[in-house]
């Protein structure tokens, strides 16, 4: 039988951590998701697990590199402002396919911005998590119980790409309280099974002939051979794609939203259908890549409200959401790949 | 005829046959050569781990048989905080250089000896950035010049050498901290025997040891091979004096 419990989201995330197999944690703080270290440094020496305060975001990246490329689940966590410092260490992780997950509790910017939660990182998280243009899978959860089962998904897939994966959710999630269901413990056998299919790359120790290596880096050729591998993986997650539709079937007014926009914006839909405007909504999952024509319903004549919180940034911006009916938009994105050139208006 | 006997052999840490891209007279292939001979002395070699540093330190990746990541600039002792803390079994060493561990890593270097991390810290200060060629590193000698310090290294621009092993030695987790050098045979001797015994107080849990190796640049300092060894003997051995700072080991005796 589940557990269901009541929870704060970002203990959520860090018990939903735990029984995913984490076993390393290191984290600075910062407001508005201290408490997964906080939760970290008591839960995880009782699962024979290591927690680590570092002296910085930067170290504390660094450290979760290290402890990734051993084999074994970890997971580090900071906000905005400090994921900006993350930049460094996540894309050593992405050159040398280390498998990993840390999560983005967002806040407001730019720079050190506010405590106040905003989605603000969302071309930071999806485009350019630091140099050399990598990718990740982003996962962007809208309820308590939605960060407890991307986390404890998100393992699986960052070892199945051998990439790292970024939880991106914020301030909202991250501080309010909802019930949640959480997912079975890993067993031990579990996890030692996981870290076996890595042993042969774990950076442990090996016998002589057998050295592990992790070059976030080469030389020669070496580089664009890893770039054009890395390229193909990207190309794979087409088939991850998620969308979730709200109240699509007959939709005039499309909402296009993630995270707790999304949630704002199923209960903006809920009153205007009250009202009888046929609204909707489509949300995202995974972020890494929108691709809302598949959404069923979606290839229509009608009119999409991008709603994230944010001012400088839409959701759909040219060139990334297939959203191209403005004449300015037409011009900056010749696209035409989304099928529907001309009949769906942005707002 | 008295039969012929093997005295010497190769360590099996390094590539068989493997030749390294370090310049004449720099002295990491022989901290290479001292590091595969103490983890194969301790029959360590299957464990040993090596958490690279940037700068010339990163030839090495194309030189050793033992299990290596490479950390970004600075964060070696990040990265190798993450590693022991995850496989304690490993013999865990990292290899940074004076910019390094000394400038854009202080941070990292500082706390990780600060916590006593369990791994063992080599550095190699030749007083000057390798890799870039020959820019101003904390470890240049007043007066030295570098590509960034043309008029030579001023105190009131550029401030004083630091003495990373008394830095370190202020700290107090560490359990071992030696400056030692590579321009002699008795020097090689005492190095080797600094790094054994790193890694054996690391085999011991006892924490955090640092081996300073003061070397030499010739390529950077402008210096033939030979002279290159009088300047270190002259001024870099009298900023960076050889010795033992701490050997928690030694006190317990």
């Amino acid at each position: 039988m589940a557990e269901r419990v009541f929870m704060k989201g970002t203990e959520a995330i860090a018990e939903a951590a735990v029984r995913a197999g984490c076993r390393f944690f290191a984290g600075y703080p910062i407001t508005p998701q201290n408490e997964i270290p906080e939760y970290m440094a008591r839960r995880l020496p009782e699962v024979g697990g290591q927690f680590v305060q570092g002296e910085s975001e930067v170290a504390s990246v660094n450290m979760l590199y290290g402890a990734a490329s051993t084999g074994i689940r970890a997971m580090s966590s900071s906000s905005s402002c400090g994921i900006s410092l993350y930049s460094e260490g996540v894309s050593y992780c992405a050159s040398a396919r280390i498998p990993m997950v840390y999560v983005n509790v967002q806040r407001g910017g730019p720079g050190i911005g506010a405590i106040q939660p905003a989605q603000q990182d969302y071309m930071q998280a999806t485009k350019a998590s630091g140099n050399g243009g990598f990718r990740m899978i982003v996962l962007a959860p809208d309820s308590v119980q939605e960060c407890v089962d991307m986390v404890y998904e998100a393992y699986d897939l960052a070892e199945r790409d051998q990439n790292p994966v970024l939880v991106l959710t914020d301030g909202v999630m991250g501080t309010m309280m909802e019930p949640v269901v959480l997912p079975p413990m890993k067993t031990d056998e579990e996890l030692a099974e996981c870290r076996a299919k890595f042993m042969p790359r774990a950076i442990v120790g090996h016998p002589l002939g057998q050295q592990a290596y992790c070059r976030p880096g080469s030389v020669g050729d070496g580089q664009e051979k890893a770039n054009i591998e890395a390229a193909a993986l990207y190309e794979t997650w087409d088939k991850d794609i998620r969308v979730e539709e709200f109240m699509m079937d007959d939709a005039e007014i499309v909402f296009a939203a993630y995270g707790i926009s999304a949630r704002i914006s199923r209960a903006v839909v809920r009153e205007l259908r009250a009202q009888g405007v046929k609204a909707g909504m489509i949300r995202p999952r995974h972020i890494e890549k929108p691709r809302f024509q598949q959404s069923q319903g979606y290839n229509r004549r009608r009119n999409v409200y991008p709603c994230t919180d944010e001012m400088g940034y839409r959701l759909c911006y040219p060139g990334q959401m297939p959203c191209q009916g403005s004449p300015e938009i037409r011009r900056i994105s010749p696209d035409k790949r989304s099928g529907n050139e001309g009949r769906t208006g942005i707002h | 005829m008295a039969e012929e006997k093997k005295v010497y052999t190769r360590t099996q840490g390094i590539i068989p046959g493997a030749v390294s891209g370090f310049c004449p007279g720099c002295m990491h292939s022989t901290v290479h050569k001292l590091i595969g001979e103490a983890a194969e002395e301790l029959g360590k070699l299957d464990k040993l781990v090596r958490v690279e540093g940037v700068g010339c330190c990163g030839l090495g990746q194309f030189y050793v048989t033992h299990d290596e990541t490479i950390a970004a600039h600075g964060r070696a002792g990040a990265v190798a905080t993450g590693i022991k803390r995850s496989s304690p079994d490993s013999l865990v060493y990292t290899y940074q250089g004076d910019g390094d561990l000394a400038a854009i890593g202080l941070a990292e270097t500082m706390s990780a000896a600060n916590r006593g991390e369990n791994f063992t810290v080599i550095f190699v200060n030749n007083g000057i950035y390798g890799m870039t060629g020959g820019q101003m590193a904390p470890t240049t000698l007043i007066g030295m010049k570098s590509t960034t310090t043309p008029g030579g290294r001023d105190p009131e621009k550029h401030g004083y050498p630091m003495h990373m092993s008394e830095i370190i030695n202020q700290l107090t987790a560490p359990y071992y901290i030696e400056r030692v050098s590579c321009d002699t045979p008795q020097h090689v001797i005492a190095a080797r025997k600094a790094i054994k015994k790193a890694f054996q107080y690391q085999i011991d849990g006892k924490g955090y040891s640092l081996v300073e190796i003061v070397t030499t640049c010739p390529t950077n300092w402008g210096l033939d091979t030979l002279k290159a060894l009088d300047f270190l003997r002259d001024s870099m051995f009298t900023e960076y004096p050889l010795g033992v700072f701490r050997d928690e080991g030694k006190k317990l005796k």
